[in-house]
């Protein structure tokens, strides 16, 4: 009992049975979520087929203990951006309900074999290239010793240290996409 | 837990992310297929920086930030689109065909 629970304090290292069961289970929900989400014949089911597949990500985030992310994928993807989705369905009249309008029925044979083709050629470059190497963290570990906080304090240290001049970049982005998006929805 | 199975799982939702892209022909539904592949892409840098330290996770962070720009200028055009021709089937834009 001790035992575990000294385990249980410790980061994560190698095989551990739980994480592999959430991450099982999140799999199978994202994928049939997302294999929905391209075929559905409902528009706004498609979005809320995204919110599921979105919330797995974040999950999984939390499996890889990338709290930070994980954290800001819950706030921005499904905080903001589904429901600008939903506006844009609202915006654009949408067909509400069933129709048969949302799919291009002449590309569905080229769309699947290139989906299927591009999962094999990844399939197999993934399984030759990494085989059946484990999660080690280590990388995490390195960082644990390095100071007290924890992995956010390593993030925010990155963010603010190597990558300053792209952070502040992204900020410029930012403010021009806004700017940008203005201009382009508003009406004269 | 494999360093296998979170790439595979991403490379999957890429894959059905292209499906999308290619076959959807509502707008809306193919700017979600994007965000689709971002996430991908995503679960990869976050996956690898176990192994290199932080940057993927800052990598990560910066491409959700360049998603919602890129989903906020997309949402826009898309409605100019449809305020323009009442319509926001993609295979209809073509006016640039000669």
């Amino acid at each position: 009992m001790i035992q575990l629970l000294a385990q249980a304090g410790q980061p994560a290292t190698t095989f551990d049975v739980p994480a592999n069961v959430v991450f099982a289970v999140t799999a199978v929900a994202m994928v049939l979520a997302a294999l929905r989400m391209v075929t559905t014949r409902n528009i706004v089911h498609a979005a809320l087929w995204l919110v599921i597949v979105l919330g797995g990500v974040g999950l999984n985030y939390l499996l890889l203990q990338a709290e930070f992310v994980a954290i800001t994928q819950f706030l921005v993807y499904l905080g903001a951006i589904v429901v600008l989705f939903l506006f844009g369905i609202m915006l654009t009249r949408a067909p509400l309900g069933v129709s048969d309008d949302l799919d291009n029925v002449r590309h569905r044979p080229l769309g699947a074999i290139v989906g299927v083709g591009l999962l094999l050629v990844f399939g197999y470059s993934l399984i030759e290239t990494f085989g059946g190497e484990e999660l080690t963290f280590a990388a995490y570990e390195r960082a644990a010793e390095a100071n007290t906080n924890g992995r956010t304090q390593v993030v925010a240290d990155t963010i603010f240290g190597d990558y300053l001049v792209p952070f502040e970049m992204v900020s410029v982005l930012l403010l021009a996409a806004l700017i940008g998006a203005i201009v382009l929805a508003r009406r004269d | 837990m494999l360093l296998n199975q979170f790439l595979l799982l991403s490379a999957i939702l890429f894959s059905i992310g292209v499906y999308g892209v290619i076959v959807r022909r509502n707008g809306v539904l193919v700017l979600m297929s994007i965000e689709l592949i971002l996430n991908a892409v995503n679960i990869n840098f976050v996956a690898f920086s176990t192994y290199w330290g932080p940057s993927g996770q800052v990598f990560a962070l910066f491409a959700i930030a360049i998603a919602a720009a890129e989903v906020g200028v997309g949402l826009a055009i898309v409605l100019l689109i449809y305020r323009n021709r009442r319509s926001i089937n993609v295979d209809e834009l073509d006016e640039l065909k000669g």
